[in-house]
């Protein structure tokens, strides 16, 4: 495969090994060595280390991990908690869940440094309550982890002591919201808090928290193994290390690719075998439904915090997903706009009621029943919702609308003067190509 | 599919235990109301007033964060609830068929239940499976790659009693028992099924 970027195998590296999941299987791998270096170093060398090492939030905000860490007031009497934010359901993003399933030991050993880090003594997992096995999984790998004394008292020997609690939610896309997240897991409905006071000074029980995503969390110990030089020495200026890129939707061999940070859509491409046969890409979101989409034109742009924001997207939770010719990009956007509908937890009026009309007016033009001045009515309506909500999904609800009001507005408008949407639906499903040949 | 299976004091006890969990017992909420499911098949009046109790809430700031997830139903759920992603990019690669499909084959609507008490449909969102589009969830096991003739096929082996395993874990349990492990007591079963699904090209970061 020449020409191809060099993938970086290292959260996904054993997921092809017979029972991944096992202690064992991790173990075999020089699985919870890193914890050794770190028990050996000071919790603030820890935070060092991960501060040099340049990694910056997998979640999709990108914000340092290390700085996160560093932000926990050590002099607060109350004590810390660390939680793992594994409530992946940002549309698109398939990179937690399936890291969790093959491979949930890595973020156990993970929780366990960043815990020491942090100086915490109790962590909980939050895992979206709609992934039984993934549960089970994570589960089970906290159960051999207290077992083989890697979780408990004196953890190897260290004088370190951890808990760590898996905790199932309950169906609600806004837990992926940090503090939507902390209220669920205080019992509470998952509205999201108002910040100041962050949760590294006042998160959960009001008490100093680290809240990470799961990947973020599951590249400390290859950060604190292999050291942050390594880590540093993989992706661009800004955006350095590793990066699970999850490719769906028409593209020939969808799934995770694991690969430096600054990797083109191209490249990803083509290793994925490209789009499905026969057809070619239109539209594609960089980071989930919720960061503008792009076309063709962005295939060669590095998939790093920078330079997507300068196309005027966002990199997001590297959810790829690929839409070819035969998409309605209408019929993809409304259906979005539906979602975040649904999802919009009701605490602020221009997400719950903004997204409530959004789907209205989207709704009138898909079934060609608009005019052309509900796309500036749309525009407004986003305008009205961008910056004015509560927190990130409402403006998230805006970004599949205004770009692709941007790159396909043509499109708009024909399905006012077709009457409704002139694509045909059955050609973009994944059995549509054996069907026409037959 | 009995609704009126009552709190027993073994029941009562392990919601009292998942509340010790946490350093302050209100966090145990979630998962507590899982377990009301699991024993119930729904978020019952008196499941809500028995978390209340243990918690020392009132039944209206229970029902408040009961009414607020989707995972938690307020009428009784069948043995499988069969859940299809019609999210985007489900939809569009035939989410949107195998709904239509089985709304007809199973005659009922979104969120209702089979006559014979068997199957709940509903429509799902995204949940974090695309590169198997189109997903359907059974009992929040994955069911990936599906096709309105293999979902068919799928829930008639459901309704027949007939084993059906998940592509990509294990033999699927019935929606009680899937909601005792999200209540935090697992059944054993971490170890069945492979992490994916063998003969699928480009997973694990494909080594270049």
């Amino acid at each position: 495969m020449s020409g191809a970027p060099t993938l970086t195998p290292v959260l996904t590296d054993m997921w092809d090994v017979d029972r991944s999941w096992t202690l064992a299987a991790y173990e075999a791998k020089g699985g919870y060595r890193a914890l050794d270096r770190a028990f050996a170093m000071a919790p603030d060398d820890v935070i060092a280390a991960v501060k040099d090492s340049g990694l910056r939030g997998r979640g999709g905000a990108g914000f340092p991990t290390g700085m996160k860490w560093s932000f926990i007031p050590q002099d607060n009497p109350k004590p810390k908690y660390l939680v793992v934010n594994a409530d992946e359901s940002e549309p698109g993003t398939c990179k937690d869940i399936p890291l969790m399933m093959g491979n949930p030991h890595v973020l156990v050993e993970g929780v366990i440094i960043s815990s020491y880090a942090i100086r915490a003594h109790k962590a909980f997992i939050y895992i979206r309550g709609e992934v039984l096995h993934v549960i089970r999984r994570v589960q089970a790998a906290v159960e051999e982890a207290y077992a083989a004394g890697h979780l408990g008292k004196d953890i190897h020997g260290s004088g370190y002591d951890l808990d760590v609690v898996v905790h199932a939610g309950a169906g609600a896309y806004i837990c992926g919201e940090e503090t939507a997240l902390l209220e669920g897991l205080e019992g509470r409905r998952g509205q999201p808090r108002l910040r100041p006071p962050f949760p590294a000074v006042a998160g959960l029980y009001a008490s100093p928290t680290v809240i990470n995503n799961v990947e973020s969390i599951a590249s400390v110990p290859s950060i604190v193994g292999n050291g942050a030089d390594w880590f540093a020495s993989m992706g661009t200026e800004k955006s350095k290390g590793f990066g699970i890129f999850s490719l769906s939707g028409h593209v020939t061999r969808p799934g995770q690719y694991e690969a430096p940070l600054g990797v083109t859509l191209r490249e990803l491409l083509d290793l994925a075998g490209g789009v499905r046969k026969g057809h070619e890409l239109k539209f594609w979101t960089p980071g989930g439904s919720s960061t503008p989409l792009l076309t063709a034109e962005h295939l060669d742009i590095p998939l790093d915090f920078e330079a997507v924001g300068a196309a005027g997207s966002m990199l997001g939770t590297r959810a790829l997903q690929v839409f070819d010719e035969t998409v309605c990009v209408v019929r993809a956007v409304l259906r979005w706009t539906e979602f975040y509908k649904h999802e919009s937890c009701g605490k602020c009026t221009p997400c719950r009621e903004g997204t409530w009309w959004l789907v209205q007016v989207l709704t009138r033009l898909e079934r060609g029943e608009g005019t052309e001045a509900d796309l500036d009515l749309l525009l407004d309506q986003c305008e009205n919702i961008l910056g004015r909500a509560f927190c990130a999904l409402g403006d998230g609800a805006t970004s599949p609308i205004t770009s692709s009001i941007q790159y396909f507005r043509d499109e708009y408008l024909a399905h006012l003067t077709n009457g409704g949407c002139p694509f045909d639906p059955a050609r973009s499903t994944a059995w549509a190509g054996e069907e026409v040949m037959a | 599919m009995s609704t009126s299976t009552p709190l027993d004091e073994k029941t009562l006890a392990e919601l009292h235990e998942i509340a010790a969990r946490y350093p302050e017992k209100r966090s145990g909420l979630l998962p507590m109301l899982h377990l009301v499911q699991s024993v119930q098949g729904r978020v019952t009046p008196e499941g809500i007033e028995a978390c209340a109790e243990i918690l020392g809430l009132s039944a209206a700031d229970v029902s408040g964060v009961a009414t607020f997830y989707t995972m938690y139903k307020r009428h009784a759920v069948g043995d499988y609830h069969v859940g299809v992603c019609t999210n985007t990019l489900c939809a569009v690669m035939g989410g949107d068929e195998i709904f239509a499909r089985l709304k007809d084959h199973l005659d009922v609507g979104n969120d209702e239940t089979t006559e014979d008490g068997k199957i709940t449909l509903e429509h799902v969102e995204c949940n974090a499976a695309c590169d198997y589009a189109p997903v359907v969830m059974v009992n929040w096991e994955f069911m990936d790659n599906m096709t309105p003739e293999s979902a068919v096929a799928m829930v008639d082996d459901l309704r027949a009693g007939n084993e059906v395993r998940s592509t990509r874990g294990p033999r699927v349990c019935t929606w009680r028992e899937a909601e005792r492990v999200l209540a935090g007591f697992p059944d054993g079963r971490a170890d069945e099924g492979p992490c994916r699904r063998s003969g699928q090209p480009g997973r694990a970061a494909g080594r270049a």
